[in-house]
This record gives structure tokens, sequence and C-alpha cells, in this order.
């Protein structure tokens, strides 16, 4: 008799331990989280604007339909990413998430207060690299560290009624997501165009 | 041969008891950091670095990306003010003012987070497409067929979720009660 109590006390706080590695583990083994769910349907460093919010397309659960929505899945390990949004006429919001789905940042049009959100994503390794005397310039360039080296950025852009739901996929059509050149690029000299002024 | 069939009964019951109370808790969250006001339930700490574990594995579970707290808060309500669950085929009212916030939605989902098909291909208003009263008070009906007004197609499911978005809000994780957030009342205004 006692033995069979045993087995079952001894089980229950078994139990316990079993549901507490479970649950901090589950986020590593979900097959089907948001990150799975766009791998397939985004390209790596690039803005790709995502399926509508309708019951059919809805590439993931929880989306607003009001939204149209653009994806940048990155990874940093080729450098630092460049971003920018443009503004829609209503609301537009970005948001950083780690490869774990976990939102470490958002900023919307008004926190970023300009015409375009521009943002360096990076490392934690790459902004300690950083020069020193850039950081007059950090100012007015937003910098935001990434817990992770992949992850994904979510660019939203309200459409406030249906009819305005193509204005606010153009606003982000115009969005930019690239890998940043340590040297900026020189401006394309004015030879190159020499040959088309023969036409 | 007595010991090896305790230990195993034993593990049989761990495995039982702790993935049991993870399908739980994975499926319907805890209540860790939550903000209740009326019908409504928000968890304004899932859109930041410091998610709880339990919300961590809820979210990978269902595969939503949870709104930034910068960008907003999400509420969501599964039952009336009454505790009355939502059913698709009653006359339910989403009617008052919400908390200042720059925009907000109101959407429908199904149980799963899944928007409901309907004909209209309307899943839900924003703040800008609601009509009013003078006072700025509004009252969206959920209803399986057209009402008057501001009506949002239920589809005649059975149970259904309703999401309220703000956006831009200063609504979040110090937020308390009805006062610091006035929430719309949901009440199940007739079955058929």
């Amino acid at each position: 008799m006692i033995r069979w109590l045993f087995a079952i006390v001894g089980g229950i706080i078994l139990g316990g331990v079993v549901h507490l590695v479970s649950v901090l583990a589950l986020p590593r083994i979900a097959t089907q989280d948001a990150y799975a769910r766009l791998d397939p349907i985004t390209k790596l460093n690039a803005v790709t604007p995502l399926p509508a919010a309708e019951p059919a397309t809805a590439p993931m659960p929880f989306m607003d339909p009001a939204f149209a929505s653009a994806a940048c899945k990155y990874d940093l390990s080729n450098g630092p990413i460049k971003l920018a949004v443009p503004v829609s006429q209503a609301y537009t919001s970005v948001s950083f998430y780690t490869r774990g789905d976990i939102a470490y940042y958002a900023i919307n049009d008004r926190s970023a207060g300009r015409k375009v959100i521009e943002l360096n994503l990076m490392t934690k390794e790459q902004k300690d690299a950083l020069p020193e005397d850039e950081d007059i310039t950090a100012a007015d360039r937003l910098i935001i560290e990434s817990p992770t080296a992949t992850g994904l950025i979510i660019m939203r852009a309200l459409a406030p009624e249906p009819s305005l739901m193509e204005q606010a996929k153009a606003s982000l059509a115009a969005a930019t997501c690239k890998v940043q050149v340590d040297q900026p690029d020189p401006p394309p000299p004015p030879v190159a165009q020499k040959p088309q002024a023969k036409r | 041969m007595k010991l090896i069939v305790t230990s195993v009964l034993a593990m049989v019951i761990a495995i039982a008891v702790g993935l049991g109370i993870t399908w739980a808790t994975a499926t319907r969250g805890v209540n860790v950091g939550t903000i209740t006001i009326g019908a409504w339930t928000a968890r304004p700490k899932t859109g930041t670095s410091g998610i709880d574990p339990y919300s961590r594995a809820a979210i990978a579970r269902s595969g939503e990306l949870p709104i930034g707290t910068g960008d907003g808060v999400t509420f969501t309500a599964t039952a009336d003010d009454n505790g009355r669950a939502l059913d698709g085929r009653c006359d339910v009212t989403v009617s008052g003012v919400t908390p200042a916030a720059r925009f907000w939605t109101l959407t429908v989902y199904d149980m799963k987070g899944q928007l409901v098909a309907n004909t209209l291909q309307r899943y839900g208003f924003t703040s800008e497409e609601v009509v009013r009263e003078s006072d700025g008070a509004f009252e969206v009906r959920l209803a399986a067929r057209a009402r008057a007004g501001n009506w949002l197609p239920t589809g005649g499911v059975g149970r259904y979720q309703l999401a309220l978005r703000l956006y831009d809000t200063p609504v979040g994780v110090a937020t308390r009660s009805q006062k610091d957030a006035p929430m719309p009342a949901v009440a199940t205004a007739g079955c058929p």
C-alpha cells in the first residue's frame, strides 16, 4: 500500500519537473511557431510582403486584418542591417522579434518622428565594434541591438478603412531592409552614363 | 520486480501530470501579469523581452507574433461581462468607449485565432470606420445575420473570441483598472 502511495506522490512531484522542463523546452521544439511559418515565404535580408490577413491566406493566427504587413527575415552574421520604412498616412509600426519570437523592440511612426523610420540593427559585438567617433552620428540614426543573430522584423501599416489597404501596401512596398556595407558606396561615377548620352 | 512496477507507475504519472499541465497552460495561458478589465484580458508583458515562460510557450504553440509594447496592446474577450461564453449564434453587443489610443481595432477570431470567414469580408472594425453616437460612444453588434448600425458578422460559428487592439496607447504594464482604461461593455443581447 505504502508502495503505491510512494509511486503516486513521487509521480506528481516528478510531474512538476516534467512540466517545468516542457514549458521551457516548448519554444525550442515548436515546429509551427511564427518564425517557422514565415521562414518558407520570406527572403533573407529583404522585405517580403506578407499575404493578406484573410481567413484563407493569413500566414499566422491573430493577425490584425486592418493592417498590411511585410516581413524582413534577417541574419546579422554578414554585418548590420539597415532598415528604412516610409511612414504611411495613418499608422506605421516596426516590430523586432528574435528567432524565438520574442518581441524585443517595437517603434511606431510617431515615436520615430520622421517621414521614414530609419533603423540600424546589429548584434552586441557589432555595436561594440563601432568606432567611438561615430557616436556623434549615432544620434540621428537609431541603433537597435538584436539579442540573436537571426530573427524577424515585421513592418505594418494600418488601413483605417478597407479602401485604404492598397495605399498601406504601397507604402510598405517602398520599405528596404539590407545588409549594410562597411564603407558607404561612392555615388556612381558620371562616366558610366556617357554611353547613354550618345542616344 | 515490485520496485520496477512502482518506478514505471511513478514515471507514467509524472509524464501524464507534467505534460497535461503544460498542455493546459499553453492552451489557456497562465495569469502572469494579466490585466483584467470587465470581460477583457491583456498581457502587456508578452510584447517585451520580459515575457514569462508560459506566454512564450503559448505563443510558440499558437504560432502568433505578439504585438510589441512600443506598438500596442491586445485585449481579448472570450465571454461577456456576465461570464457567458461568446456564441456566434447569439446577438452580442460591444458598447461604450475605449481607452486613449491613436487607433484601435476590434476583430472576431475563432478559438484558434483564425479570422471568421463571411461573405461580407468584414472581420473587424477600426476606430476610424465605426459609427458613433454624438457623445463619442459606439455600439458594435455581433450577430450571424445582418443588423443595423455597426454589424460584425460572426458567421454563425459556435464559440469565438474578440480582440480589441489599442495602438500607440499609454495603456500597458502600469494599467490596473477600469479607471485607467475604460473598456467597452460586452453583453449578450439575446439568443435565437
